[in-house]
């Protein structure tokens, strides 16, 4: 049970950049690949996500000592399972187009590995509030990175941004494709990795 | 093992014989048979001749598919053979095939005497629609590479054949217990009671219940192969596929057999796409990969690639 030493600020950045759920730790690849193909989809499903994943660590957070380790995964599952029951419900029932447009993935939100991971790694071993801001970083970290997604696909697919004509035409229809999703993070994570690279050498030298 | 009888065999088989009949439709005694003809017809053959007058109304029969009960199909031209027993419906629109109908008429009229209403489902050749659901599944639809699920298990084990192929079979046992379990517990508890907004829970609830399970027989039989995937098989739990496959089954609405077919073919096609890209990745381990695309960056442009190739099965239908 080691409690973490890092300030909140530090779990925020953490969450977001260093630790990117999608383009460094490299969990929750299926939405990143399967509807980031517009801003919109990327930002809905993002907060989607954020919600949930705050909203279990904190569950999770208060009632850790009553949690035997051996049933510690079901009962990690059952409480994601019910906060995304809720998320899907209001969803479905405030914002039906969007609901639509991400399908099974809302309810998919049950098996993103990252927020399993978060619980199981952070959540489960520190107070309320650093797993508060654990999950806020984590989430917001998501959402960053099915934005960026999001924008890259949807400008060179189909030349707009959340729906409105930028460039006037479709410099590269491939990359609306469902297939493009994983070149597009694959050439996303080269680039993480190569900034970190530059950065890594300014540091030494 | 020594308490069971022949008789608690017979009693399971029957269980199982029924669960799987309350499945089915029940089909009007005076109905040989159903099916679909050319691109826009649908025969109907009658035990007897039935009357010519009912027979060549057009507004005695309705047919919708199956998902869309409110949009009634319009029958332009109706035949009947010269023995009176076979009905020829002419539509005015090509019909999908790959959704079964339901055809209502009104009260059958033979030889004078009624025998009641009928409603009616018309589908493909039973045996090809379920093996189509199961290449479907394996192929067409791959899951990984054209539905984008289960990605996270898929990069993580696909490193080497033996855990791939290992991983692979684990998860098609695992799917295809926790799928059939699923399915059982909607129609018969969900679906009657009107728990619809459960069903998110009760899934994964059952997913991970079949995890536990696997995971201490596992435990017990094979300890080297349980060694092998370490914390991979409590990520089970973490691969989209198991939940997306009985949240599929709910929404179609598919019987036993369909249920089971589904689940095998997600299952296999996990195995495959785990295999094909096991392959790639260990020629890769020897190949002069860029420094930042090592690892990981790579094996998704890869995933990409293999992504494209599966675009190529998109569009193919079966029987």
């Amino acid at each position: 049970m080691a409690a973490t030493t890092k300030t909140n600020t530090q779990l925020l950045i953490d969450g977001i950049l260093t630790e990117n759920p999608i383009f460094r730790l490299a969990l929750s690849m299926c939405p990143a690949v399967g509807i980031s193909t517009t801003v919109m989809n990327g930002l809905l499903l993002g907060i989607a996500v954020l919600f949930v994943q705050v909203a279990s660590s904190c569950t999770i957070s208060i009632i850790k000592n009553h949690i035997h380790p051996r049933i510690r995964i079901p009962t990690y599952t059952l409480t994601i399972a019910m906060w995304v029951t809720v998320i899907d419900l209001v969803l479905g029932a405030y914002f039906p187009v969007a609901y639509k447009a991400m399908g099974i993935f809302v309810k998919l939100i049950v098996a993103f590995a990252i927020i399993t991971m978060r619980l199981e790694v952070f959540a489960c071993k520190n107070a309320v509030s650093k797993s508060f801001w654990d999950g806020v970083g984590m989430g917001l970290g998501f959402l960053f990175a099915m934005v960026t997604l999001g924008f890259v696909r949807e400008l060179l697919g189909m030349g707009t941004l959340l729906g409105h004509d930028i460039l006037g035409f479709r410099p590269l229809l491939y990359f609306a494709l469902p297939a493009a999703g994983f070149i597009v993070v694959g050439l996303m994570m080269g680039f993480f990795n190569y900034a970190d690279i530059v950065y890594n050498r300014m540091k030494k030298g | 093992m020594k308490n069971i009888r022949p008789f608690h065999v017979l009693v399971g088989v029957l269980l199982v014989v029924v669960l799987l009949l309350t499945g089915c439709k029940t089909r009007h005694r005076f109905v040989k048979k159903t099916a679909f003809k050319d691109t826009d017809k649908i025969e109907i053959v009658f035990a007897g001749p039935v009357d010519e007058t009912w027979a060549k109304d057009v507004g005695g029969y309705s047919v919708y598919e199956k998902p869309d009960p409110d949009i009634l199909l319009k029958i332009s031209n109706v035949a009947l053979s010269p023995d009176k027993t076979t009905v020829t419906l002419t539509f005015e629109e090509p019909l999908n095939r790959d959704q079964p109908h339901i055809l209502t008429t009104t009260e059958i009229m033979s030889e004078g005497k009624s025998l009641g209403a009928a409603v009616l489902t018309v589908k493909k050749l039973y045996f090809g629609y379920v093996l189509s659901i199961l290449i479907g599944a394996m192929l067409i639809n791959n899951f990984v590479f054209t539905k984008y699920l289960g990605l996270c298990v898929f990069f993580g084990t696909s490193q080497k054949k033996t855990t791939a192929v290992g991983m692979g079979v684990t998860f098609t046992l695992v799917i295809v217990f926790a799928c059939m379990l699923s399915w059982f517990l909607y129609q018969y508890v969900l679906k009657p009671f009107n728990l619809f907004f459960l069903e998110i829970i009760v899934f994964i609830g059952l997913v991970s219940l079949s995890v536990q399970a696997v995971d201490t027989i596992l435990r017990k039989i094979n300890p080297a192969l349980f060694k092998a995937f370490g914390v991979y098989l409590v990520l089970v739990i973490a691969n989209c596929v198991i939940l997306a496959v009985p949240l599929i089954l709910a929404d179609n609405e598919y019987n036993a057999l369909e249920s089971f077919m589904l689940a095998l073919g997600a299952g296999l096609g996990f195995l495959i796409a785990l295999f094909l890209m096991s392959c790639v990745r260990e020629k890769l381990e020897l190949a002069n990969v860029p420094p930042t695309f090592k690892g990981m960056p790579i094996a998704f442009v890869v995933a990409g690639l293999f992504a494209l190739a599966f675009l190529g099965f998109s569009g193919m239908s079966i029987y």
